[in-house]
């Protein structure tokens, strides 16, 4: 069985980034494991501006990210099977591999990295009523037929779900001739970034309907319309407020759910809120050897995030290769008021370098104070201005903080007045 | 005018078990289908169950049939190379009234000698732990199986196509003319003469009865919503059953699918329109609730898909599978509701001798094969099995579905031979891409790629599932 030093689950974003950083570290027998023709994920489809103002100060478009890292581990000599589908990980870090050149092969590592990305989530999973037809899909799958593929999936359009990727659709489908009628969002807030709320309904008069969702699907063969209802602060819709629209296609942007089949026959700990696996600061998960990142981890907004994780995690494991795993004992990150997730979840007492937390918050809130403290002890406090719960926030906390600290900690973020 | 001895109208279960049965005499059969495929009305969606026939009153058709059908099914499923899993039925109590009900199942399985066990609250927990505290005994009828519908009316007609059936998909039977004491069946752009011709058209069955003559019963559309759980879920290794009641019938169930899935339901609720088979907030909420009786912790967060099937129930309690008594040769097989996917070998049987054998001598055909290939599929094989298949056939070992783990060649043998797919959901029926928890997000481009490439047809005009359910609207190159 042929063994590495590290075997990378996936070629987006996370893990092109995670292999990029593996061999400037010095590891340098490693591999990357694709399903796709090509590396770069999910980018790859996504054409529009706006990736990489954080990682390389500049606007580029999904493919133009993409190729950067490629590029990067093309330097690198990064060795990529294409077209490779992963089958199974096992706790000892055997990964089983299906393509057509090989065939099914099992390779071994010293580390595995999980860089699996996530998958969107579809009619099924939230239960809109009424019947099958076609012209209901996801976002992503109506961005895959238009910029992969080169056809528009339908002339008057409804979406469901103001999530970054619906909201992109929106502005698409308008600029391909077809009509947008409206975008409507459970939530009394938008689930997308600002600037997409902005560029892709306000500058194309698409109305938002916010704290609304689809209550009926109507059409035997090809969707014929939705009804359209309000819903009550719990969320139920609201008896009488039913608007009908007479629409050809549904879009669905209601949500990324990480791709964890793998870690889940694994045996991996998983988080319920995050749906992706728990990690430390090292981005260990509980199966020693083995690193997550990327979406698969947790859906981020912005790849530059993605990227900057990835790296984290390829540290992490470059750490675990030379040092072994921490026998310190660990603090775990609790969920305080108004934070629905942190990742990492735990940080080892002895961590050699300073942690940062990437969270989210659960409601907007105009101006709030962040903290993170541990019992009595207040570790930090920060002030925040319009939180969202679409923008992830992240904070630090330093290794010397960690020392004495006996108990949990607890980041909680307040509304202030 | 196409001439033939039989014609079954309908390509259900019902239908593909008769054509099927038929297949090795020597006579002239033609099945026709409304719709694109076979298995597109309550086939398609219902409980997959094989129910062992403990539940249907005596002197019954139901009854008779279902005892008969469920021990015919362990030959047949086997013949067809058909999956299926053999995990028993826990028909949960609560309480003593419902315990007291227990005794009329177990006295009835004793009678049509159908093994079960029983087990008190707490050692059926300690096999099943998700099932209520509130559950104090269960009767656990093990030889209860699970099946894939669709694979079993798909092969049932495969099996029938190969001993020289003809079926015609997409063709809606129109009219059916009497002429000479014999029958002209207007089928989409065919004419069909036969001497007999067997009603199996599911929910329609009075309207095709009606053809001939005024039917003495109606159908009444009975609708079943239901719940898939993504098969991570590990739910139920038992189908769970409450106890059956006069009015909720079976009532809501947990069902641990052939491909690891669980479903959960059915409701079951009078609709007006046969055709409508959405799902609806009542029928859904129905099912969360009602399933909370006999199991805790459901994962309903975990759906990855919700559906309806709509039961092809009359005004008639018992199954009808009667000639008429004013048209000679036209045979009503209607109203087969549950459990009907468990009785369709013995109601084909029971067609066959009763009504087909007085009107034509039964002659076996020379060669007639009753049996079929094993499907080719990678998730069910070995790591050294895998490997000699890709070796062979690389297409193999192109993964399509990621969820599935469905290969390309796995699709391109649903395409195959005389009913092979020609829809995406066709192809999802037949091998399953789609079926996992993204639903087709990710692989549905893919396979719309293979079906225009493999069938030769331009993308815009494959279709998802029903005529005129189309994918794509317009290209943008």
């Amino acid at each position: 069985m042929r063994h590495y030093q590290a075997i990378i689950i996936g070629g987006g974003s996370a893990g092109l980034s995670a292999a990029v950083t593996l061999k400037d570290k010095g590891i340098e027998d490693i591999l990357v494991l694709e399903k796709d023709r090509e590396p770069g994920g999910i980018l790859e489809q996504c054409i529009h501006n706006g990736f990489g103002l954080q990682r390389f100060k500049e606007q580029l478009s999904g493919p133009a990210y993409a190729e950067r890292y490629i590029r990067m581990a093309e330097e690198r000599n990064v060795e990529i099977k294409l077209n490779s589908m992963v089958i199974k990980l096992t706790p000892d870090r055997k990964v089983e591999y299906v393509n057509s050149e090989e065939g099914d092969v099992t390779v071994s590592a010293d580390c595995v990295i999980l860089a699996v990305g996530c998958y969107e989530r579809s009619r099924g999973a939230i239960n809109i009523y009424g019947t099958r037809p076609s012209g209901v899909y996801t976002a992503g799958q109506a961005q895959k037929y238009l910029n992969m593929n080169g056809y528009v999936v339908g002339r008057k359009v409804f979406i469901l779900g103001s999530g970054d990727i619906g909201l992109i659709m929106a502005r698409r489908m308008t600029l391909e001739g077809a009509t947008v009628v409206g975008v409507a969002e459970l939530m009394p807030y938008s689930n997308g970034l600002p600037r997409n709320m902005k560029q892709c309904l306000e500058d194309f008069n698409i109305p938002l309907y916010l704290s609304h969702t689809v209550t009926n699907i109507f059409g035997k063969d090809r969707l014929e319309g939705i009804e359209l209802s309000e819903v009550d602060d719990k969320r139920n819709p609201i008896k009488g407020s039913e608007k009908y629209f007479d629409v050809d296609t549904l879009l669905l942007s209601v949500g990324l759910i990480p791709e964890n089949h793998l870690a889940d026959e694994a045996g991996i700990e998983m988080d319920p809120v995050t749906r992706g696996p728990k990690v430390d600061e090292n981005y260990m998960t509980s199966i020693d050897g083995i690193f997550a990142c990327g979406n698969g981890l947790h859906v981020h907004d912005l790849v530059d995030f993605v990227s900057l994780q990835a790296e984290r995690a390829a540290e992490g494991a470059a750490r675990y290769l030379s040092e072994g795993k921490s026998v310190a004992g660990v603090i775990t990150l609790r969920n305080g008021s108004n934070v629905s997730y942190t990742v990492p979840k735990y940080i080892h007492k002895d961590a050699v370098i300073n942690t940062e937390v990437f969270f989210r918050a659960s409601r907007p809130m105009e101006k709030a104070s962040l903290t993170v403290s541990c019992g009595d002890r207040l570790i930090r406090k920060l002030a925040r201005r319009k939180v969202m719960p679409s923008e992830m926030d992240r904070v630090m906390i330093a290794a010397k903080d960690l020392k004495d600290l006996d108990g949990d900690i607890v980041i909680s973020m307040e509304e202030n007045a | 005018m196409t001439k033939a001895d039989i014609v079954i109208i309908g390509g259900g279960i019902t239908g593909t078990m008769i054509a099927r049965a038929l297949s090795k005499y020597d006579l002239r059969t033609v099945l026709v289908e409304k719709e694109n495929d076979i298995a597109d009305g309550a086939t398609m969606a219902n409980s997959a169950i094989v129910h062992v026939g403990y539940d249907p009153e005596d002197g019954t058709l139901k009854g008779l049939l279902n005892v008969r059908g469920a021990r015919l099914y362990d030959t047949i499923l086997d013949e067809m190379n058909c999956r299926y899993l053999t995990k028993g039925a826990f028909i949960a109590a609560c309480g003593e009234e419902e315990e007291k009900h227990l005794a009329v199942l177990t006295e009835r399985a004793d009678r049509r000698g159908i093994p079960y066990r029983i087990l008190s609250g707490d050692e059926a927990r300690k096999e099943e732990p998700n099932l209520s505290e509130d559950v104090t005994k269960v009767i656990d009828f093990y030889t209860t199986k699970v099946i894939y519908p669709w694979e079993v009316a798909l092969k049932a007609a495969k099996v029938a196509v190969n001993n020289g059936v003809q079926i015609l998909l997409g063709h809606e039977v129109t009219d059916i003319e009497k002429m000479n004491g014999k029958y002209a069946v207007h089928a989409g752009n065919e004419i069909i003469e036969a001497s007999c011709v067997i009603n199996a058209a599911g929910i329609m069955a009075d309207r095709i009865a009606s053809f001939v003559e005024e039917p003495w019963f109606t159908m009444r559309p009975r609708r079943g919503e239901y719940f898939v759980l993504d098969k991570d879920v590990h739910l139920v290794d038992h189908i769970i059953f409450p106890v059956p009641s006069e009015e909720k019938g079976k009532g809501v169930l947990a069902v641990p699918t052939v491909y690891g899935n669980t479903l959960i339901g059915p409701n079951s609720d009078y609709i007006d329109d046969r055709e409508d088979n959405g799902t609806s907030y009542y029928g859904l909420d129905y099912v969360r609730k009602n399933m909370a009786k006999t199991l805790r912790n459901v994962p309903f967060n975990r759906s990855i898909r919700t559906f309806a099937g709509i039961r092809p129930a009359s005004t008639s309690s018992d199954f009808i599978i009667e000639e008429s008594k004013t048209s000679e040769g036209f045979i009503n097989v209607a109203s087969i509701e549950s459990p009907g996917l468990a009785s369709s070998p013995a109601i084909a049987e029971y067609v066959t001798q009763n009504f087909i054998s007085k009107h034509f001598d039964l002659k076996e055909k020379e060669g007639y094969d009753m049996t079929l290939p094993k499907d080719i599929v990678l998730s069910d094989m070995t790591e050294e099995e895998r490997n000699m298949l890709i070796r062979e056939r690389p297409e193999y070992g192109r993964i399509v579905c990621r969820c599935e783990q469905i290969s390309e060649g796995e699709i391109l043998d649903a395409l195959k031979g005389p009913l092979g797919a020609t829809t995406v959901k066709g192809v999802k029926k037949r091998c399953r891409p789609g079926m996992g928890r993204c639903q087709g997000g990710f692989c549905e481009p893919l396979v719309m790629e293979i079906l225009s490439r493999e069938l030769n047809r331009d993308p815009l005009d494959i279709e998802l599932d029903g005529k005129g359910s189309y994918i794509l609207e317009r290209s943008n190159r």
